[in-house]
């Protein structure tokens, strides 16, 4: 029988003990998976990858304070800049409060030049262009509210209302968008500023914070700093971050949930750990006169070790494994709880690898003591107990 | 059969302290899940309080029509004037409420601190807010005093220091105290200089009112609602500030419901393996009781108690534990309002019960099903102690 075999075989002489603990073990990588992605999706403010070439304009001292859409043309002089372009917070509310998404002014050749990781249709963009009230919504919103184009969005207006002191904006869906890679959608509803703000009451020429692309990302600490000197004594000074801080800020803002997230899963994994010792602690008692039957057949201390060794990580690893394909698989339902609150949360490859391995640490802290009393394990005091 | 009970349970309770390692998984295992259960329920309760504790019953708040909240509301002095000739309307307070970027002392990153500025109206309107350090600050000067909240969490905000918003400085002239609500979280003004600082001409964003009686609310809200002169809604305290803390305290709860249940599912398996661990290795000792007479019944029920009084352990300990560790402490997210709020952890009576109560639901089923196999096995098969 090889190593492995007999590794396994092991693993399953009780097999209610060792399926118990898998699925303890499963379980709690489940939860390792959630928590991490949770916590990832909340440290990028919900906003997905950011872009490294891009920075983010917002006003001094309040985000309440609107900047003139003025600023524009001089940050456009400024050397080392690429692009600019604008958005705003609307606010709104569509049916109830509870339906929420993001709702931005935009310029639609602008901003889609500017997020190229955003991918519409030339058909879309030109009649996003061409419709005065028209919008864009991102493909997870048209499917999550059942939009198609041509259908007309009324959404209320809490912050801003129309000229006419009514509150109820109407907008035509004249495109639909989606993000780059495909499992990120960037849930925000954007429509014509040149519209919004002529039809809008009060705030005229604000917007709410510029995007400016740079030519080298590597100069933009630099380039940051000329924009921010340049509004200096404005009374509508600037503040300029890379689109990373920016929403690393924000996130910040809502408080620690990574410190949240880690001492909830170190309560899972003290838990988890001391499980699984304690079922290897188990079955090696049950075992050693098999053990000392397996050295004086001429298996070394070493290998005795190592094949106790080699069970507690596989039982983790397998645990491990099973429980990142479980979280996969049924994140719908997480996402589903959540996207109203942080948007759309996806699994990255990171926390998949960083699950795996945790697995294997997890498998050698719990199965070195053993390990070692196999090894330490004289044959005639094993063979005695018999 | 209750004296076989007693005999039973006393006498796997005997054996416990040699089972001590497989015991303590339960322990520990329904410790985790309780802890981490009450610690984040209380997180929910805490921020729930700091928004109940600021509604009186004969108090409203009066906002532009569609705002939902203050930051985006708006009036002028003639709306005012309107409501608070009103003979329902006792009191009134035209209030500016704005955000202003300062940095947390925990991170230094900027967050938003929110700025209130007030006429004395709105003092008597709240009789809870009373200074209890320095003094209050001097009509048309610009001084501030700050909420206790609003103290522990922004960097710069002590008695005798002065901040800079906007081009400029503020000097903080006392700090008060609002019976632990959301206000703990605001520094206040006098209305008419941070109406000039900020740039506000003589609109103020909302109202407070004080009612005749606390059923004037519905009949008012009616009147402005109906009357063309205004823009505006009333809504009581009470609906308002349920309504501010309604979002984050269900994403909250929902968030600590989904990691207990998973947790809990672990534990059950925890708790599965090693009541079955316990009973296989008294096998021997199960099925002499019943070749002596013993029933079935009470063999079931004397492993269940064990599980339970295992669980039920835990469960105090894991209470214990976000008692000590989490009650009173402060965080700060940010509110429906685009403000940070501060809040304590709050560990209610409540919260503890139904966190132990949980320990014994998850007791019964980890301890129910070894009790049954054990019971069920055959007498001739457990007494070779196979």
């Amino acid at each position: 029988m090889s190593s492995i075999g007999l590794v396994w075989s092991n693993l399953f002489r009780k097999p209610t003990r060792t399926v118990l603990t898998l699925l303890s073990v499963l379980v709690a990588f489940v939860l390792f998976t959630w928590l991490r992605s949770v916590a990832v999706a909340f440290s990028t403010g919900g906003f997905g990858e950011a872009g490294i070439d891009r920075l983010i304009v917002s006003p001094k001292y309040s985000i309440i304070d609107p900047l003139p859409i003025s600023h524009l043309r001089q940050i456009v002089t400024v050397p080392g800049v690429d692009a600019v372009t604008h958005a705003d917070w609307f606010g709104g509310i569509y049916q109830e409060p509870r339906n929420f998404f993001p709702k931005f002014p935009v310029d639609p050749d602008g901003y889609f030049d500017l997020y190229s990781e955003l991918v519409i249709s030339p058909e879309h963009l030109e009649a996003f262009r061409t419709t005065r009230t028209g919008a864009v919504a991102s493909a997870g919103l048209a499917e999550r509210f059942g939009w198609s184009v041509g259908d007309r969005i009324p959404i209320e207006g809490d912050i801003y209302p129309l000229r006419d002191g009514s509150r109820l904006w109407e907008f035509d869906l004249v495109g639909i968008y989606s993000g780059q890679p495909d499992d990120s959608d960037p849930g925000v509803f954007l429509f014509q500023y040149d519209y919004f703000d002529e039809a809008r009451q009060f705030g005229h020429g604000g917007i709410g914070w510029f995007t400016v692309r740079v030519e080298d990302p590597e100069r933009a600490a630099e380039i940051a700093s000329a924009i921010d000197a340049m509004f200096e004594n404005s009374v509508n000074a600037t503040r300029t971050a890379t689109e990373d801080e920016a929403s690393r800020e924000f996130a910040k803002q809502m408080g620690d949930i990574g410190l949240m997230t880690t001492g909830i899963l170190g309560a899972v994994f003290f838990t988890i750990l001391l499980l699984t010792a304690n079922t290897m602690a188990q079955g090696l008692r049950e075992r050693i006169p098999e053990l000392a039957v397996l050295k004086t057949f001429g298996f070394t201390d070493g290998s005795v070790g190592m094949l106790v060794l080699a069970e507690a990580v596989l039982l983790c690893l397998v645990g491990g494994v099973l429980g990142i394909g479980v979280a996969v698989v049924l994140m719908g339902l997480i996402d589903a709880a959540l996207e109203q609150f942080i948007g759309p949360i996806g699994i990255g490859w990171p926390i998949v690898a960083q699950g795996l391995v945790l697995a294997a640490v997890l498998g050698v802290i719990v199965g070195s003591v053993p390990a070692l009393s196999a090894r330490r394990l004289a044959i005639v005091d094993a063979l005695r107990e018999r | 059969m209750f004296g076989q009970l007693y005999e039973i349970t006393l006498l796997s309770l005997r054996n416990l302290p040699s089972r001590l390692g497989s015991s303590s998984v339960i322990v520990v295992g329904i410790g985790g899940v309780v802890g981490v259960l009450v610690a984040i329920l209380a997180m929910a309760k805490g921020f729930e309080a700091s928004m109940d504790r600021a509604i009186a019953p004969d108090r409203a708040i009066v906002l532009r029509g569609g705002s939902t909240s203050e930051l985006s509301s708006g009036m002028g002095p003639q709306e005012m004037g309107v409501i608070a000739a009103w003979s329902e309307v006792t009191a009134a307070s035209g209030e500016l409420y704005v955000v202003a970027d300062v940095p947390k002392r925990s991170n230094q990153s900027p967050a938003n601190l929110a700025i209130r500025g007030v006429e004395q109206s709105a003092f008597d309107i709240r009789p809870e807010i009373t200074i209890v350090e320095g003094r209050t600050f001097g009509t048309g000067k610009t001084e501030m005093i700050a909420g206790r909240g609003a103290v522990a969490e922004f960097e710069g905000i002590d008695v005798g220091s002065t901040i800079k918003l906007r081009n400029s400085e503020w000097t903080i002239v006392g700090i008060f105290e609002a019976d632990g609500s959301v206000y703990e979280s605001e520094v206040w003004a006098d209305l008419a200089t941070a109406q000039s600082e900020f740039r506000r001409g003589g609109g103020v964003s909302s109202m407070r009112v004080r009612l005749a009686s606390p059923d004037a609310a519905s009949g008012l809200s009616k009147r402005i609602e109906e009357d063309p002169r205004l823009d505006l809604t009333l809504t009581s305290e009470d609906e308002y500030f349920r309504n501010q803390s309604e979002g984050m305290t269900a994403l909250i709860e929902s968030f600590g419901y989904t990691v207990a249940v998973i947790m809990a599912i672990g534990a059950i398996f925890a708790a599965l393996n090693t009541m079955y661990t316990a009973v296989s290795t008294r096998t021997v000792e199960i099925a002499t009781l019943r070749a002596l007479g013993f029933g079935n019944a009470p063999v079931v029920i004397s492993v269940v108690i064990e599980a339970l009084l295992l669980a039920v352990l835990g469960g105090i300990a894991g209470a214990a534990v976000a008692y000590f560790g989490f009650n009173g402490w402060t965080v700060s997210t940010l509110s429906e309002g685009f403000s940070q709020v501060a809040f304590d952890f709050t560990v209610t009576p409540e919260l503890l019960t139904y966190g132990v109560l949980w320990a014994v639901g998850l007791g019964l089923i980890g301890g129910l099903f070894p009790a049954v196999r054990a019971a069920r096995l055959p007498i001739t098969t457990a007494l070779r102690g196979e």
